[in-house]
């Protein structure tokens, strides 16, 4: 035997793990830029296995990170920035002591600054890594943006997060890449797919932020300097991959300082420049034909690579997509100056259509409102009072259907004043069991080209309703002899339809379904004896599942339930309302 | 009056004359501040006189001469109520005393001076003399004025323009005379010496020369080069991190009517703690989009996926989809495992309380029944005819048919007395043989003490069919029969003592205690069908005892808290233990001691357990109400552990006062099981 004895905690877990204090401590860092490295290179907290043995037989909670990770963050340049930036702050605070102004403004002047150029090629390697990861990024920025320009954060920040998220934007635009869009309470989630990535973000509704005393804007504002640089470069290599002028520049140029002239309300040409893009509109629109030809193009050539390699179910969905991209194209809208106008913008613009508004409205509009070959005019308010024939009058919420539903929708359920169909998420999914709204059903058979059928049935179905309550009504009252003559004899026929059939078809179905039932509950009982013998652990697993499976379809029969409670509360009045019609 | 003069440079005081008296005036009021606006508006000839342009500083004495005439009091500034109680008011310049005017008005007087003198209002008192004194009009004028926060005197004009003499307008003389210094002409050392220093500075490099400011971040093609190679190796172990949840239509700002929350809902919502809550916002729905406000907790959101994205630890979690249908055993069907029971056929209704015990007569024919309403009924199998019934002395614990097929005797146990009751059913021959081996046995010579008192029933307990009647010294549970039909066990359940199981032999009328020690409270016993064992069951063990060398071969652990009953299968390697948590428990006497497979297949405590003794089945009655039926193959390949697979649940019995099955037991040749229920019925299900 022999031999040292072990001691404990000096191999194994104990020793891969370090906890942060102690990682703080041996970067030497203080907690606020260990934070800031963190966020920055991307490294995370790890849980080991047993916890117990990594902390020493303690059970204290504390947070580990990885050895290895904590090495690794020793060698970055990036910390000897930190550590500049530090002096800088204290010699800046002794020469404010000190009262030495010009020193003040000399270090200043001088203030330490570092790139994250390097950390942003480490920690994505290729291209696609960093296009998948630029949700938060985008989101963030997008937020950022509409910060108000005192406070919170730099004035150059925010700037610089508008300026890149308009860049994406006009990207998206020009690539026709945006795929889904959805109108929550929240903001509006926007979903595209670039070089095969999906792409969520959200923007906030264009309101002034109520700032909220409990987040940390230090840590908001250390992912927002990671965010922006990382857009920036993503957004460099995205315009050239179509390639598109970087910074973005608007085509046309002629006509652009035609119309700037008139425009005098920014101080800056750069100001008013940057606005024009930031309108994602008609400037844009003019630059289409030179662009959008080039892009055609080069979309062109590898759908054809690609359709040749791949399967028919693949090339379905590109022709659906090609479709989708063009879903606005030809259609001339306006907006009426209550729509938000960025994101009706972006949107219209995406899928090929052309938009404009109110001159007095925002800088770039492209036509008037007196334009004769305008198809939608979109509106926001209950009425409009100087109404044009030749175009339609539609809420906002039609576009966004349309784009989930890859459809033109009708337009009747979009006018003004109408109330509107609910509007649904494009992000679920429904598998099968799950609860399905009846719009989504409708939407889906409008989809399928079933369309008119869905509505006639629908009308005819509640025609028949209607007919139904009118003859119940002209039974109890006594009307035109006539045209009870005729409702009776319809409605004998119905009945005698209906009873011939129920007298044909029951007893014929009788005996086939005893039979499936007889069948099925011999397979019920057969697994019900299956299941007695399970395992214990297995028993446990399988009743969590099934659990599960059945909280899920109970919470769907809720929404079926409390659906029809709706509509059977809401029948009467509609029909009333018909009637009245 | 005023005096104004100059200092000379020989400190002499010199004097000079004022014109004119309105300049003494405005010298009275503005006083020595003044000094330049004097200056000005003494105009030029007063400074011509005194050649304030020599190198004579300047000084301007102002001295107020108070007029000789007055009388003046030389107490200073004093309160002068200090001279309140003295006649004089203060002292003079010959140092006499000031008498204080005489003052003998009283209010009256005062009044009248009051309404007839006109000057009475611009009378005052002096305060150092205590004379009245009539104030003037210029002086009343001069009051009126400084009440109104004006200059004293009338002509004084405060905003007089003022001249500037160093003005920005170069003016071709110079203000003064005197000449320029000399550093204005030559360089400054003190800025050399500075400068010198930021060159040497510069040149050491310790002042950097400002770098132009990057406002804007450069971007460029980062990816340009991907080299493959560079990438870490460490990238491999990074675990991106999970995209945000994307929304569900609930989110919306027009959802479906469904997806908004009732009244009830939104309550509980926000009585839910922020963590628990499902949604973490309401639904709400807007008419238009017009409408939709601000999300306040935006911020908030977005703030929370950054310390998500920080704080997290992160980790690859293998989620296995498990298909709930694949872990459901691959058994064999039951249709293939056919007999079994599977309907319930008959019920044999007569007993008006709970029936504890049945038990089937060899030939399969009839069936003995033992209730707690103190009677036996015997029963017609195929029929459910009550053929007999016999009334005992007390509720019936336990009933057994001999199995040996030429033998028609069925013990009954009550109380503490066990019965051998001849039925008189089926073979005549055979009845009348049993009665004769009862009545055929002969008293041996030397009688020992009995643990148990045997009596030949007589009379009317003979005419009912009571053959013999065995009292023993405590309440017996169970009875059960050898194989062989001669031996008897009884159990006696008494946890203090060590007779617990007594054996009889029914031939010889003899009782033995096979046991010298208690080993806990017997719940059961139960002979082996072929071998000399015999198996006790206590508490948690069954104890297997080999008869003849009267040793313990086996102890089995039921790993249960309290067996209830036990079977032995015929082949007598196997035996069932059902106990009161819901166990029903197979031991394999050839494997282990440990149970071969616990079956939890009844919701409540189980009664008893039966095997059948041709077809591979046994069965277990429970408390719940329901009979299990499994199949239970025992191969006679020792290799071959036995197939256990359930193959019916029979329901029929009412449970009432908690209880349901009692008992259970197999029809001895047909695939037919009957089980006796709380509910006073016995149920054949075939």
């Amino acid at each position: 035997m022999g031999g040292l004895q072990k001691k404990k905690y000096e191999s194994g877990s104990a020793t891969n793990y370090i906890s942060r204090n102690k990682a703080r401590k041996k970067l030497s860092l203080s907690l606020a830029d260990f934070r800031r490295l963190c966020i920055l290179k991307g490294i995370y907290p790890h849980e080991p296995k047993h916890k117990k043995k990594v902390n020493k037989g303690s059970t204290a909670p504390r947070t580990f990170y990885l050895l290895k990770d904590i090495r690794f963050l020793l060698h970055e340049p990036i910390v000897g920035k930190f550590r500049e930036y530090k002096i800088f702050v204290r010699k800046l605070r002794k020469a404010y002591g000190k009262a030495e102004w010009s020193g003040v403004q000399r270090m200043k002047e001088n203030k330490p600054a570092y790139k994250l150029d390097h950390i942003i090629k480490e920690r994505y390697p290729t291209f696609i890594d960093a296009v998948r990861d630029v949700d938060d990024a985008l989101s963030m920025c997008f937020l950022f943006s509409t910060f108000a320009r005192t406070g919170k954060c730099h004035v150059q920040t925010i700037q610089l997060c508008r300026r890149l998220g308009v860049e994406w934007m006009n990207y998206i635009i020009a690539s026709r890449s945006l795929r889904k869009v959805f109108l929550s309470i929240k903001g509006i989630y926007y979903q595209a797919e670039v070089l095969g990535q999906t792409i969520t973000w959200i923007i906030p509704y264009q309101f002034a932020h109520d700032h909220p005393t409990d987040v940390d804007y230090r840590v908001m504002a250390t992912f927002t300097e990671l965010y922006t640089t990382l857009l920036g470069f993503v957004n460099f290599r995205l315009y050239q991959t179509l390639n598109l002028v970087y910074p973005p520049k608007l085509d046309g140029q002629g006509e652009f300082s035609l119309k700037s002239e008139c425009e005098e309300d920014y101080a800056l040409e750069s100001e008013s420049y940057s606005e024009k893009l930031a309108a994602l509109s008609a400037s844009l629109a003019r630059t289409v034909p030179s662009v959008e030809d080039e892009e055609a193009e080069l979309d062109h050539f590898p759908a054809e690579g690609e359709d040749l390699e791949k399967m028919e179910t693949r090339e379905k969905m590109e022709l659906e997509q090609n479709k989708q991209k063009k879903l606005f194209e030809g259609l001339k809208f306006f907006l009426n100056r209550e729509v938000p106008r960025e994101s009706l913008a972006f949107v219209i613009r995406c899928f090929g259509g052309e938009v404009s508004w109110d001159k007095s409205l925002c800088i770039g509009s492209t036509y008037d409102e007196t334009d004769e070959t305008i198809t939608h005019h979109i509106v926001d308010r209950p009425t409009i009072d100087k109404q044009y024939i030749n175009r339609y009058y539609i809420q906002p919420q039609w576009v966004y259907d349309c784009v989930n539903g890859k459809i033109l929708l009708p337009v009747e359920e979009y006018f003004l004043g109408v109330t509107l169909p609910p509007h649904l998420s494009p992000f679920v999914e429904e598998s099968e069991g799950d609860y399905v709204p009846p719009e989504k059903l409708k939407l889906l058979a409008l989809q399928k080209g079933e369309k008119p059928q869905a509505e006639e049935d629908e009308e005819e179905e509640e025609e028949e309703d209607d007919e139904d309550d009118e003859e119940e009504d002209d039974q109890s009252e006594d009307e035109d002899e006539a045209e009870d003559e005729a409702s009776l004899a319809e409605m004998e026929e119905k009945r005698a339809q209906g009873k011939s059939l129920s007298v044909k078809v029951t007893p014929g179905k009788v005996k086939p379904e005893n039979r499936m039932r007889t069948e099925q509950e011999e397979k019920a009982e057969e697994k019900r004896l299956a299941i007695m013998m399970m395992k214990k652990r297995e028993k446990y697993l399988y009743d969590k599942i099934m659990f599960g499976k059945k909280r899920h379809v109970r919470e769907a029969n809720k929404l079926a339930a409390k659906r029809k409670a709706h509509d059977d509360a809401n029948k009467p009045d509609k029909k009333k309302k018909k009637k009245k019609c | 009056d005023i005096s104004f003069g100059y200092l000379t440079s020989s400190s002499r005081f010199e004097s000079f004359p004022i014109q004119s008296r309105q300049k003494q005036k405005k010298l009275l009021h503005t006083g020595m501040s003044k000094f330049t606006l004097i200056l000005t508006s003494l105009n030029l000839q007063v400074l011509d006189k005194c050649k304030i342009f020599s190198s004579v500083s300047l000084l301007v004495f102002i001295t107020f001469s108070v007029r000789s005439q007055d009388i003046r009091n030389t107490v200073g500034n004093i309160p002068m109520e200090w001279y309140k109680d003295y006649p004089h008011i203060g002292y003079d310049l010959d140092g006499k005393k000031l008498f204080k005017p005489i003052r003998n008005k009283d209010e009256l007087d005062e009044f009248l001076d009051k309404m007839e003198n006109p000057d009475y209002w611009r009378t005052v008192q002096d305060k150092m003399t205590g004379a009245d004194i009539r104030l003037s009009d210029e002086q009343v004028d001069l009051v009126h004025r400084l009440q109104q926060g004006k200059f004293g005197d009338v002509n004084f004009n405060e905003y007089e323009p003022a001249i500037d003499f160093f003005s920005n307008e170069v003016m071709i003389h110079p203000v003064t005379n005197r000449p320029q210094d000399k550093r204005s002409f030559i360089p400054s050392l003190i800025e050399k010496e500075k400068v010198g220093k930021l060159v040497h500075a510069i040149k050491m490099g310790w002042i950097k020369p400002r770098r132009p400011k990057e406002t804007t971040p450069q971007y460029y093609d980062l990816w340009a080069k991907e080299d493959p190679n560079s990438i870490l190796g460490r990238h491999k172990m990074h675990v991106p991190a999970p995209k945000m949840k994307l929304p569900g239509h609930e989110e919306s700002y027009n959802p479906p009517p469904e997806y908004l929350m009732s009244e009830e809902e939104r309550l509980a919502w926000e009585q839910q703690d922020p963590e628990d809550r499902k949604l973490s916002f309401l639904p709400q729905k807007f008419a238009c989009l017009r409408a939709v406000p601000a999300y306040s907790r935006f911020i908030h959101e977005r703030f929370e996926r950054c310390l998500d994205l920080y704080l997290c630890p992160r980790q690859r979690k293998m989620r296995v989809n498990v298909n709930p249908e694949d872990l459901i055993p691959k058994l064999p069907k039951p249709k293939d495992l056919q007999p079994f029971p599977t309907t319930q056929s008959l019920v044999y209704r007569g007993h008006s309380s709970l029936v504890r015990s049945i038990s089937v007569s060899p030939s399969g024919q009839w069936l003995v029944s033992g209730s707690d309403d103190c009677t036996v009924r015997f029963w017609e199998v195929s029929t459910a005819r009550c053929l007999k019934t016999v009334e005992v002395g007390g509720a019936v614990k336990g009933v057994a048919w001999n199995p040996n097929p030429s033998i028609c005797l069925v013990a009954v146990s009550y109380d503490d007395t066990v019965v051998l009751l001849n039925p008189g059913l089926g073979d005549r021959l055979v009845c009348t043989a049993s009665d004769q081996l009862i009545s055929s046995y002969e008293e041996p010579e030397e009688v020992k003490d009995q643990l148990v008192q045997w009596a030949v029933a007589e009379g009317e307990g003979h005419e009912q069919g009571h053959r013999l009647i065995l009292k023993h010294p405590k309440a017996v549970r169970q009875v059960t029969w050898h194989g062989k039909g001669d031996y008897l066990a009884c159990v006696m359940p008494d946890n203090g003592s060590s007779l617990q199981v007594v054996i009889h032999q029914v031939s010889k009328r003899r009782t033995q205690n096979p046991f010298r020690k208690n080993k806990g409270l017997v719940q059961c016993v139960s002979f082996h069908p072929i071998r000399p064992y015999f198996f006790v069951a206590t508490q948690r063990y069954v104890r297997v005892y080999n008869l003849i060398k009267q040793e313990l071969t086996k102890k089995l652990m039921a790993n249960c808290k309290w067996i209830s009953s036990m079977a032995i299968h015929p082949g007598g390697d196997n035996v069932i233990c059902g106990s009161y948590d819901c166990r029903l428990a197979w031991f394999d006497l050839d494997l282990s001691t440990k149970p071969y497979k616990v079956l939890r297949h009844h919701k409540k405590a189980l009664r008893s357990v039966a095997y059948h003794r041709h077809y591979p089945l046994f069965a277990s009655g429970s408390d719940d109400g329901s009979v299990i039926v499994c199949h239970g193959m025992v191969y006679n390949d020792l290799l071959q552990n036995p197939l256990i697979v359930p193959v019916k649940v029979l329901k029929g019995h009412t449970i009432t006062h908690d209880l349901g099955v009692l008992d259970v037991t197999f029809h001895p040749t047909q695939p037919w099981v009957f089980s006796s229920g709380s509910d006073g019925t016995v149920r054949l299900f075939t």
